[in-house]
């Protein structure tokens, strides 16, 4: 049996393409345990996907009553993360990160 | 180019904002050590006491986590991976309540008199010669 093609969602076109969701990573550097990747805070990517709510791990981690929350997928450019020091700025990286460290970049 | 690096220093020891020292994504690395090996027993043991004690609920991976962040960089070079774990799920079961110091130190003393060697151990506190 052949493999079928990837499609589209089923009565999605192009046009009903959503806009993607652009997020900022909070800058925030509490001392505690963080899961959000320093080299990301205060950059600006997409959010790629929705994943969860699980369990806030900041919370998990000193054995207190943890919040569910929205972990999302982000999409970050290598030339958004390292700036001119990018060796492929077009090359992508996504990092889970929970919802309570981004902030829609409307809101700016 | 620019004649500043700061995203390659290596931030301080301890600090109480900031980068910690455990976050290194984006510092230089160095050469990624390839070595196979084996684990010995008490490698094991320590990571199925891992795997017990928090699926009864006692700490998660973040406890576990949590605590190897905070015994700070020295600990990385002076102690194995397993020895750092069993002194995290040690930290994590003496937080939640599953034993207490003084509980612990009892059965420390309890293991140690039956001998340095798992061959003394199996003597059932004899002094170690064999029965066979």
């Amino acid at each position: 049996m052949a493999i079928a093609p990837k499609t589209a969602i089923a009565g999605m076109t192009m046009t009903d393409k959503p806009q993607p969701e652009m997020v900022r990573v909070s800058t925030m550097m509490p001392p505690g345990h963080i899961r959000t990747p320093a080299y990301l805070r205060g950059k600006i990517g997409e959010i790629e996907r929705t994943l969860g709510p699980f369990h806030n791990p900041e919370q998990l981690a000193y054995g207190v009553p943890a919040d569910k929350l929205p972990l999302h997928r982000v999409r970050f450019t290598m030339s958004e993360v390292w700036g001119a020091d990018a060796e492929n700025p077009d090359d992508l990286i996504e990092a889970e990160i929970f919802a309570h460290w981004l902030t829609p970049l409307e809101a700016h | 180019m620019t004649d500043t690096n700061d995203k390659t220093d290596t931030p301080p020891a301890t600090q109480t904002d900031g980068r910690r020292w455990h976050d290194m994504g984006g510092l230089e690395g160095g050469p990624i050590v390839a070595d196979d090996h084996d684990f010995a027993l008490w490698e094991k043991r320590v990571d199925a006491l891992q795997v017990i004690t928090s699926t009864k609920g006692y700490f998660t991976v973040d406890g576990l986590r949590r605590c190897l962040e905070d015994m700070g960089p020295e600990a990385f070079e002076t102690m194995s991976y397993y020895e750092r774990w069993v002194v995290s799920v040690n930290q994590n079961l003496l937080e939640s309540g599953v034993y207490s110091n003084t509980e612990l130190g009892a059965k420390m003393a309890e293991v140690a008199a039956r001998g340095l060697t798992y061959g003394d151990c199996a003597q059932d506190g004899d002094s170690g010669h064999d029965h066979d």
